[in-house]
């Protein structure tokens, strides 16, 4: 190999004084572009939000072609579908037909309680929005490199989605909406440290926090302190407290109890579900009518 | 006309023929246009809920600084890493700053290197890799995530594993940089 010296694009500017004064000049323009960085980090670290017309400016245009990675994906995802269902096709029949009987006489009861339920509710006056939702769309991204876990939704203000309505799949909870663009909108999963959802165990009464961990559990935090009742295999579902997550949607099953909580596993792999469901905000405004007013009308 | 950072040996390979020479800007354009387009990785069709995908833009700028120093010039950290930052979900800012210093620093590290050659290429680019990985997820805390630097693993060793192979990826592309092209008159 040839020695530093004679190695094109190495520095060595030796006596030439243009040399010299193009070095000097590139090295000038690399550290302010080192500072320019910083001082864009600290901005977004002081307001994180003081960026968000670059991103989703960016993401409106990049859109198309995670439309098409969306596409490859459900369709790679249905070729691996459709061979391990010839494999186990036999058994799998039998216990659908099982389940779904059980399912059939479970559904009756659920609507029984859920008309019962919309009764109460009126009678209370509580303000929540129905459970239409505000559009279906793909996730065409994710932040699959950074520790921040963001996902990219292929609608948005176009189709009416808004900053904080919740993004479900199918099976469950999979984050809420963080940033709207034009036609695109970032989702905070809820395996963001940032995301905090409330949960209640979907048997009993014991409620909590989901605070995501980055790296695809999240860390569950019970409310009231003392002898952890949480079990290996629990499944947590939203609570509702807070009014932003619909109560109900399942949210992550307990993997390991630890002293006084538990780490858990989430429900809907957001990579597993070709569609997701953008809901509106659950209670806009939590706020109970006052007897008085009531009373007046 | 000897393009900037040709230094292949049988460059012939490369030389002008009737109607077809390489292009300069082919030859300055793809390592732009590469690694902006690894940027966009957050776009794949993988979907993950835990960071796993190696920093593959990052990666890209190591690997074409170290296989071919001078073609980008010093400062091309900053606007690189503007393209980056725009999809990867860190902080504003984080890019900018982190492949600017990069650049300034594998200028520092070949000043101080007496040679070159694969494995030292390797882990020069596997320190750089781990610093920025760490760094990275520094800033995402701040900005909001929970410290866990036990999440950077595997990415930090897919990244090990993937560098030889993306640099014979680099090396293609090189191919096509310098390839002849149509070219009237």
């Amino acid at each position: 190999m040839a020695p530093p010296q004679n190695r094109p694009g190495v520095s060595r500017s030796g006596f030439s004084k243009k040399a010299q004064f193009g070095l000097f000049t590139s090295y000038v323009a690399a550290i302010s572009g080192a500072a320019l960085g910083f001082v864009l980090l600290v901005i977004s670290l002081v307001s994180p939000s003081s960026f968000t017309f670059a991103r989703n400016a960016a993401a409106d245009v990049a859109a198309p072609a995670g439309q098409l990675s969306a596409a490859s994906r459900s369709t790679g995802k249905s070729v691996i579908d459709v061979i391990s269902g010839y494999i186990e096709a036999g058994s799998k029949n039998a216990r659908l037909k099982e389940e779904l009987a059980i399912a059939r006489s479970r559904l009756a009861e659920a609507e029984a309680i859920r008309s019962e339920n919309v009764r109460l509710k009126a009678l209370l006056g509580v303000r929540e929005t129905d459970g239409k939702a505000v559009t279906a769309a793909r996730l065409i991204g994710s932040t699959a490199s950074s520790t921040r876990r963001f996902a990219l939704l292929s609608a948005g203000k176009r189709d009416g989605v808004q900053v904080g309505q919740p993004v479900r799949s199918a099976t469950g909870l999979v984050g809420r909406v963080l940033e709207v663009g034009n036609r695109t909108a970032r989702v905070l999963l809820i395996t963001d440290g940032e995301s905090v959802v409330p949960v209640r165990r979907v048997n009993g009464d014991i409620s909590g926090f989901a605070q995501g961990q980055a790296d695809g559990t999240l860390i569950i935090r019970l409310i009231d302190l003392g002898i952890n009742p949480l079990r290996k295999g629990d499944v947590l579902v939203t609570s509702g407290s807070g009014g932003l997550y619909r109560p109900n949607v399942p949210v992550a099953t307990v993997a390991n109890v630890t002293r006084d909580g538990a780490v858990a596993r989430i429900v809907s792999d957001p990579a597993a579900s070709e569609f997701v469901v953008v809901e509106p905000i659950w209670q806009p405004i939590t706020e109970l009518r006052a007897p008085a007013a009531q009373a007046a009308e | 006309m000897p393009l900037k950072g040709d230094r292949l040996p049988g460059s012939d390979l490369f030389t002008r023929r009737i109607n077809r020479a390489p292009s300069p800007l082919l030859a300055t354009a793809v390592p732009w246009i590469t690694i902006a387009w690894a940027s966009l990785l957050p776009l794949s069709p993988v979907i993950a809920s835990a960071p796993v995908l190696p920093p593959l833009a990052f990666m890209f700028l190591v690997a074409w600084r170290l296989l071919r120093p001078g073609l980008l010039p010093l400062w091309a950290g900053a606007p690189l890493g503007l393209i980056d930052d725009l999809y990867s979900g860190q902080p504003f800012g984080s890019g900018v700053l982190l492949f600017s210093i990069t650049m300034i620093g594998l200028e520092q590290v070949d000043g101080w290197l007496r040679w070159r050659g694969f494995w030292q290429d390797w882990l020069v680019a596997s320190v750089v890799i781990a610093i920025y990985l760490f760094l990275a997820h520094i800033f995402a805390v701040f900005a909001g995530g929970t410290f866990h630097p036990a999440v950077i693993v595997p990415q930090l060793l897919l990244s090990f594993i993937a560098f030889p192979l993306l640099t014979r990826v680099i090396a293609i592309l090189d191919l096509l940089r310098l390839a002849r092209v149509r070219v009237l008159g």
